[in-house]
């Protein structure tokens, strides 16, 4: 056992983090010394719930230093929780604060995948606010973007940060890092009922099945019921040319999405702002996805300066057959909606066909046909798609059937 | 309540007396109409000053002795230069070579950059603070440590005391970035340069006697003269006024943080729904992040609708100049500078007013810009559940901001409050604002990354945006949604019971005071 220990950050430029330092002593009890810039609104409750941790984990004799910048209770008692993992490596004991109410709703397969927001799992400052964006998405990222180091702490504070933040309707991913870490991160993020799981650098089925196995495995201990989407990345030239069998490999795959900056090093290629170098692989897992039912989800777009490229890079992706982009920055995401919307003559088009669907359905005919032209499930579904986004985007109305007959 | 306090209009405990001088505690917003004749400095005489106009003496110590310095007067000086300012320091370091004591600080506003006057507080060279005390001055008002009553006004309020004769000033020293030995100066041009120098008008015009303190002397006439110099006794030339980085910046930079973005662009939307979108509109938005955010939003608005306003009210900037250029706004009326951009284009472009407090905000007058404008946005440290809001003090009680022009443009015909609900762990919506600055009647909206909020007062608003497609909610629902998240409602500060400090209302009242934290 460790007698000294540390989590978390504080420091100038740090903003609703903490840093938790734990000295343990032999007699003494616990002296707990906090610095917070809040101190005159919160310090009794952030002393209260460090004693709850601590108590928790039953220690009793220590040293306790927080210097707080304005956490969050859910992320204090991580660092607190962290601090004492790596005094502790054994220990197997959670603390836990109630979950809020109403965050935890089921997604379905097919829903809007258009934008998905990064968030490094290891900083809590940018996941509070996160959903007032309205991404589609939220991924707490426990790879890239957590150093080796860290990783233990990220998992906790995503860990909470399922429990406690309203991302106000995006769905719920979480990024797990590569296996075998990935695996504990499951151990970890599963029970907190994750809407989606990203795998990164999937180059085979079994890899996927492998983190099937795995989270049903803690479904069934934990006895949940809501489904975990799969969102495999393929970021690879391996991964590339297996995409569709990943695509395939599990029912619970609903997308396959692409990491460029991986591949073109790996094909040993240089990335382009025209991308020339990775045409042929998005095709390939466009068509890959496609053949295995699943949605298609290009990568990020990095330039968070450059709102006109991103829209024409957007545009680009919805015009290879595309169904969303990541996004690095909050700023990104209308524009990657708008990006994504029909443009007026797609939704004239979808219209038609869905008012001639709605006519078959009426005259129980089996076949729908628009003019002397029959028109295909597929293309029935495909306007369907389209009418949605239109008014999820905004630029159609709810009533839009109604109206059109009053005019 | 101790003796000496007695409850306002607005259910605060206020002072009746400030050092020594009754005062009127608040009676509600236009209740109290403010009377009497405008107070008068004593008439020089020609005889008594050079015929050739050359009024530059040695230095700023033979200035003061020359305006009479001694023990308990007023001496007043504008903030322009901001955090740049090196003349305020000096004054009071003449006076502690001289031996004064007691004197009054009268300053439009004080900053950082005046840390240094402690010491002059703590030896007993000045007494107390009258005006806006940001940061270190704020906090060791806020400790207690100040003799006197601090007293908070309004640019419009400040300029109404002395227009009233509420509070006299026996040497005001205007530090000028341009001025002839005449004392006719302006802030346009030279090293030091700041733009306007309107907060100095009043005192130019009322003090006892006027010292201009220059870095760059001009042969007469200096022109534009934005100060006269026939209410100039002396001119005095240092190396030099200001530190002009620190005055204005070389460029003004939007704000990067998406979550104020977002608010900006909720406000934007707003006004636009809410029908203050048209031509010949005017709004008034200063240079903070999200104010200067907001104008961007809107000056995209107004280029895709083709509308132009007839004035924009600023803290100039940059993206004020080129709107300004670009036509789509007739007129800037500028109370204060934030930029080089702003300070050439208030030289060079006639349709780049210079204005002051008396015909902006001063409410003891015959009317003023601040209440005819469409829409103005405003900051806030806290707004609680009846849209009151603070800008003096933080949540924890401390003493770290002044009014500034705040309070006078509530008086809008749209006040806009654009602000982050919490700020880290630190709620802004609350059940009762920590100081009151503003009454909930005046504040027409807050604009929230989590929702809009409109006062229930203003039906007319909530009838114009309510299918807008914004997100409008009740402020009482922000702030229990804001308690959840940042893990309960927040203790309150815990004071003394003595006041450090008072606020006045536009109308020279007293709607709150600041206590000494424990």
């Amino acid at each position: 056992m460790n007698m000294k220990a540390e989590a978390g950050r504080s420091g100038k430029n740090v903003r609703s983090d903490c840093r938790v330092a734990i000295a343990l002593r032999e007699s003494g009890g616990i002296d707990l010394q906090l610095r917070s810039k809040v101190d005159a609104l919160y310090g009794a409750s952030i002393r209260a719930l460090a004693a709850e941790v601590l108590d928790k984990f039953e220690i009793q004799n220590a040293e306790v230093v927080i210097e707080d910048s304005g956490a969050l209770p859910y992320t204090i008692a991580a660092r607190i929780e962290t601090a004492v993992k790596r005094l502790r490596p054994d220990e197997t004991r959670s603390f836990l604060l109630p979950y809020r109410e109403g965050l935890r709703r089921a997604t379905t397969r097919d829903r809007f995948r258009r934008s998905r927001l990064y968030l490094p799992g290891n900083d809590p400052k940018l996941a509070i606010n996160a959903g007032i964006h309205q991404p589609d998405g939220v991924i707490l990222d426990l790879e890239d973007s957590v150093a080796p180091p860290e990783k233990d702490a990220a998992r906790l504070l995503v860990r909470n940060t399922l429990r406690e933040v309203d991302f106000y309707g995006a769905e719920r991913m979480v990024r797990i890092n590569q296996l075998p870490l990935g695996l504990a991160d499951l151990d970890a993020i599963i029970p907190q009922e994750p809407n989606l799981i990203l795998i990164p650098k999937v180059e085979s089925a079994a890899q996927v099945t492998e983190v099937v196995d795995h989270i049903e495995s803690l479904r069934a201990s934990f006895g949940i019921e809501m489904p975990v989407h799969l969102m495999p990345i393929i970021e690879s030239a391996r991964g590339a040319v297996q995409a569709f069998e990943i695509a395939c490999a599990h029912g619970s795959v609903v997308a396959l999405a692409i990491g460029l900056e991986d591949y073109t090093a790996d094909i040993g290629a240089e990335r382009t702002l025209e991308g020339n170098e990775s045409l042929w692989m998005r095709g390939a897992v466009l068509n890959a996805a496609r053949a295995a039912g699943v949605q298609a989800i290009d990568t990020v777009f990095s330039d968070v300066n450059d709102m006109d490229a991103l829209l024409a890079s957007v545009r680009e992706a919805k015009a290879l057959g595309f169904d969303g982009k990541g996004c690095i920055h909050p700023r990104q995401i209308p524009v990657v909606h708008t990006g994504f919307a029909p443009d007026a003559r797609e939704i004239e088009k979808a219209k038609k066909i869905v008012r001639a669907f709605d006519e078959a359905e009426r005259l129980g005919l089996g076949v729908v046909s628009l003019g002397s032209k029959m028109i295909d499930p597929p293309v029935v579904k495909r306007a369907q798609h389209t009418i949605d986004l239109a008014l999820r985007t905004g630029i159609l109305n709810e009533g839009w059937k109604e109206e059109e007959n009053e005019g | 309540m101790k003796d000496n306090l007695v409850l306002n209009a607005a259910g605060r405990e206020v002072v009746t007396e400030i050092n020594g001088v009754p005062a009127v505690p608040y009676q509600g917003v236009g209740k109290f109409r403010p009377e009497g004749r405008k107070a008068a400095p004593p008439v020089p005489t020609c005889a008594d000053y050079p015929a050739d106009g050359n009024k530059v003496v040695a230095d700023l110590r033979t200035a003061l002795m020359k305006a009479g310095l001694r023990d308990g007067m007023t001496i007043s000086t504008h903030h322009h230069f901001r955090n740049g300012d090196l003349v305020a320091n000096r004054i009071f370091d003449a006076a502690a070579e001289l031996g004064v004591k007691d004197l009054r600080w009268f300053p439009s506003a004080a900053f950082p950059c005046h840390e240094p006057l402690i010491r002059h507080l703590d030896s007993g060279v000045i007494h107390h603070i009258e005006g806006s005390m940001n940061g270190p001055l704020g906090d060791y008002a806020s400790a207690g440590k100040m003799r006197g009553l601090g007293v908070l006004r309004s640019h419009g309020g400040r300029y109404q005391a002395v227009q009233d004769g509420e509070v006299h000033i026996d040497i005001a020293v205007i530090a000028a970035p341009t001025s002839d030995p005449f004392g006719n100066c302006n802030g346009v041009n030279g090293p030091s340069a700041c733009g306007g120098l309107g907060f100095a008008l009043a005192d130019s015009q009322y003090a006892d006697r006027v010292i201009v303190v220059t870095d760059n002397l001009v042969p007469y006439p200096c022109v534009p003269w934005q100060l006269m110099g026939n209410n100039v006794d002396s001119v005095v030339v240092v190396d030099k006024v200001g530190d002009p980085e620190k005055i204005v910046s070389g460029t003004t930079n939007i704000t990067k943080s998406p979550d104020r973005l977002l608010i900006a662009e909720l406000t934007a939307r707003f006004v636009e729904a809410a029908g203050i979108l048209r031509d010949g509109f005017s709004f008034q938005a200063g240079a903070g992040g999200t104010a200067l955010s907001f104008a961007l939003f809107l000056r995209d608005m107004m280029r895709a609708k083709n509308i132009r306003a007839r004035f924009v009210r600023g803290g100039s900037t940059q993206y004020l100049v080129d709107m300004l250029n670009e036509g789509l706004t007739d007129y800037i009326l500028d109370g204060q500078t934030f930029d080089l951009a702003g300070v050439r284009s208030m030289r060079d472009n006639p349709n780049h007013i210079h204005t002051n407090p008396f015909v902006s905000y001063n409410y003891h007058n015959k009317g003023n810009i601040a209440s005819m404008i469409d829409v103005v946005v405003l900051g806030a440290t806290e707004v609680d559940v009846h849209f009151n809001a603070n800008v003096v003090t933080h949540s924890d009680g401390r003493l770290l901001h002044g009014i500034g022009g705040w309070q006078n443009c509530l008086f809008s015909k749209c006040t806009i409050l654009p602000i982050p609900s919490f700020r880290d762990r630190i709620p802004v919506i609350v059940d009762e604002v920590t100081t009151l600055c503003g009454p909930g009647e005046l504040i027409d909206v807050i604009v929230t990354e989590r929702g809009i909020a409109i006062n229930p007062l203003r039906q007319d608003l909530i009838d114009r945006t309510k299918n807008s497609g914004l997100p409008l909610r009740t402020i009482e629902s922000l702030k229990d949604e804001i308690e959840s998240i940042c893990g309960g409602a927040p203790e309150k500060p815990r004071f003394r019971d003595n006041p450090i400090a008072a606020i006045k209302w536009v109308d020279g009242t007293v709607i709150d005071i600041v206590r000494q934290l424990q």
